[in-house]
């Protein structure tokens, strides 16, 4: 059960907590009719909430403390997974993971953002936000999956690129742009997928790819709604208004032609039942790479630069 | 003589304007009033304290190209509003407001030039056009201007001037980034030369994307260049920045700027590296 429950959730998880409560009665009682009855009306207020999510409120899903992140995926996907630390120049940024590990039966090279969950873990990670060491860190990863023929996976978490003197005298600019100049030709398949919080150039860093996915309650965009606010607004009181003029979410970016599919999350999101959400990224990650795995390498690689080339609209 | 005088030298906001009209400018940095004839002369630099002006795309290009050489491209290209974006007032208002008030179809121009007397592409963008912000017709624009280049087998000089992706393009703007990148891979495949000119400010996912990835990246004296800007950085590590923080000299410094060319060398100083690049 949640410990974190989000405003929308509420009612849903007092009607969950009623039904537990009555089958601790039903061994003496004869519920078992009302039991069903209420189970019925949860699926259906659950529905009907979801159905109703404003753009902000699938911001704060994203964002769930209790969602699975990328090495929570990693370890539902995989059981052999190595991590590989450092960028071989300055250090390693634990806001970026990397390694090999089976999926299904072939070996890949994963990669993603690695948010903390409480404040110990958070400090570590820095809060899912990599320095430049952790984009050099990536692109090395990315740059050994091709010696080795194997395809690239990532997965895209994280409130942003970090904004700090460090990062900023070791060029963290240079190399999200190295990243993305790199990735645009590497000759093995690369999918994209975003797990949680896609913000800005630092989820973009590790994003360019053949196949970019979204899991169902995610958000994509060039800055964060808040931070949006607080620039145009002038006030980080309009986030749901910046959220909705940002037209930040997966069925968003699909209309605006940006990513290429949504992975369905189990009702009430990934954290409610992070296995199945596993497990229905697996098999969208597997569907994808058997698709680009008959692509030759020249043509993969072509199809990649027009896909963000054909990104855009303008009036001529 | 004042009564009471001001302990601290100067209070001077820090936004800088851009070029007030009139005969008379005054210099952002020393306060200098300097004769708007004489400070053209001397291409938008004070003659006291060598502060370099923000100056328009066109500006740059008659300092950079041979008289008359320069033919625009893709000059129709202008902003849609894809997503119906409106924050305080509508994006299609602004764009529309940013033409009327700047002459410009968006924030960068396009073209081909001569460059003492060497064929090149140059692709320049205008700070005062929202900002100078990338949407999908800076990325656009630069990548034809790439597939103009690989054409012509020209070397492309690309000079920035930006406060980041444009916000009201949302997704489309960040993907921008990748997409400019990805036209730079490709031309540095073909064997030719991109030179980066990072001008006053180069933030965000500008300087993220195409800024960064000059064969050779050059910056004017004093440039702001950074990914997050300073206010960003200021906020979050909650510290004041250190002296000369993301100036062109400071990343230089750090290694992420080759040189830094004061605007009256700049096409003197390009030209001898294209000389030395390519045939």
């Amino acid at each position: 059960m949640s410990k974190m429950i989000l405003e929308f959730e509420k009612p849903i998880v007092e009607l969950e907590k009623k039904i537990d409560e009555m089958r601790t009665l039903s061994d003496t009682l004869d519920i078992g009719q009302e039991i069903q009855h209420l189970e019925k009306k949860v699926i259906q207020l659950r529905e009907n909430v979801y159905a109703e999510l404003t753009r902000w409120q699938r911001v704060q899903l994203a964002r769930h403390p209790e969602r699975p992140y990328t090495l929570d995926y990693i370890g539902m996907m995989t059981n052999d997974f190595i991590e590989l630390h450092g960028d071989r120049a300055f250090g390693d940024d634990k806001s970026i993971v990397g390694g090999f590990a089976t999926l299904g039966d072939e070996p890949v090279m994963l990669i993603g953002h690695q948010k903390g969950r409480d404040t110990k873990s958070n400090v570590y990670r820095n809060f899912g936000m990599p320095q430049p060491e952790g984009y050099r860190k990536a692109l090395r990863l990315m740059k050994l999956a091709v010696k080795f023929n194997r395809p690239i996976v990532t997965l895209l978490d994280t409130p942003g690129a970090f904004p700090g003197i460090g990062a900023e005298e070791r060029g963290q600019a240079e190399a999200i742009a190295r990243n993305l100049f790199e990735m645009s030709h590497l000759p093995v398949p690369i999918v994209v997928v975003v797990i949680g919080e896609g913000a800005s150039g630092g989820a973009l860093g590790i994003g360019v790819g053949d196949k970019i996915l979204m899991m169902e309650y995610t958000w994509y965009s060039v800055i964060a709604p808040e931070s949006c606010s607080s620039i145009l607004w002038k006030s980080w009181e309009y986030k749901e208004q910046a959220a909705e003029a940002l037209k930040l979410t997966p069925t968003d970016l699909l209309e605006q032609k940006i990513i290429d599919g949504i992975i369905p999350e189990p009702p009430g999101g990934a954290h409610r039942n992070p296995e199945a959400a596993a497990q229905s990224l697996k098999e969208a990650i597997l569907a994808e790479l058997a698709g680009l795995k008959k692509l030759k390498a020249d043509k993969l690689v072509e199809k990649r630069i027009q896909k963000f080339c054909a990104m855009g609209a303008w009036n001529e | 003589m004042a009564w009471f005088r001001r302990s601290k030298e100067n209070i001077s906001g820090s936004q800088k304007k851009d070029l007030p009209e009139g005969l008379w400018a005054k210099c952002d940095e020393c306060g200098e009033i300097i004769h708007k004839p004489a400070l053209e002369q001397n291409l938008w630099v004070c003659q006291k304290c060598g502060y370099h002006f923000r100056i328009s795309s066109k500006t740059y290009i008659a300092i950079l190209t041979d008289d008359g050489s320069f033919k625009e491209m893709d000059k129709k290209l202008t902003s849609k509003d894809p997503l119906g974006f409106v924050d305080t007032k509508p994006y299609k208002d602004r764009i529309k407001e940013s033409i009327r008030k700047t002459e410009l179809q968006d924030a960068i121009r396009t073209g081909v030039g001569m460059m003492n007397k060497r064929s090149v592409v140059i692709a320049c963008m205008d700070f005062s056009f929202i900002g100078g912000s990338m949407g999908s017709v800076v990325g656009e624009k630069i990548a034809r201007a790439v597939d103009k280049a690989i054409r012509l087998k020209a070397p492309l000089i690309i000079i920035s001037a930006s406060g980041g992706a444009r916000m009201m393009e949302a997704a489309y703007s960040l993907m921008q980034m990748a997409k400019t990148s990805a036209k730079l891979a490709q031309l540095s495949r073909k064997g030719l030369p991109y030179i980066s000119l990072m001008t006053d400010p180069t933030t965000g996912g500008v300087t993220a994307s195409f800024a960064m990835l000059g064969d050779v990246n050059i910056a004017e004296p004093g440039a702001l260049i950074g990914f997050a800007g300073p206010r960003v950085i200021k906020q979050t590590i909650g510290k004041d920045l250190p002296e000369g923080f993301q100036k062109a000299e400071f990343v230089q410094e750090k290694g992420f700027v080759d040189i830094v060319v004061p605007r009256k060398e700049l096409k003197g100083t390009i030209s001898s590296l294209l000389g030395m690049m390519c045939a």
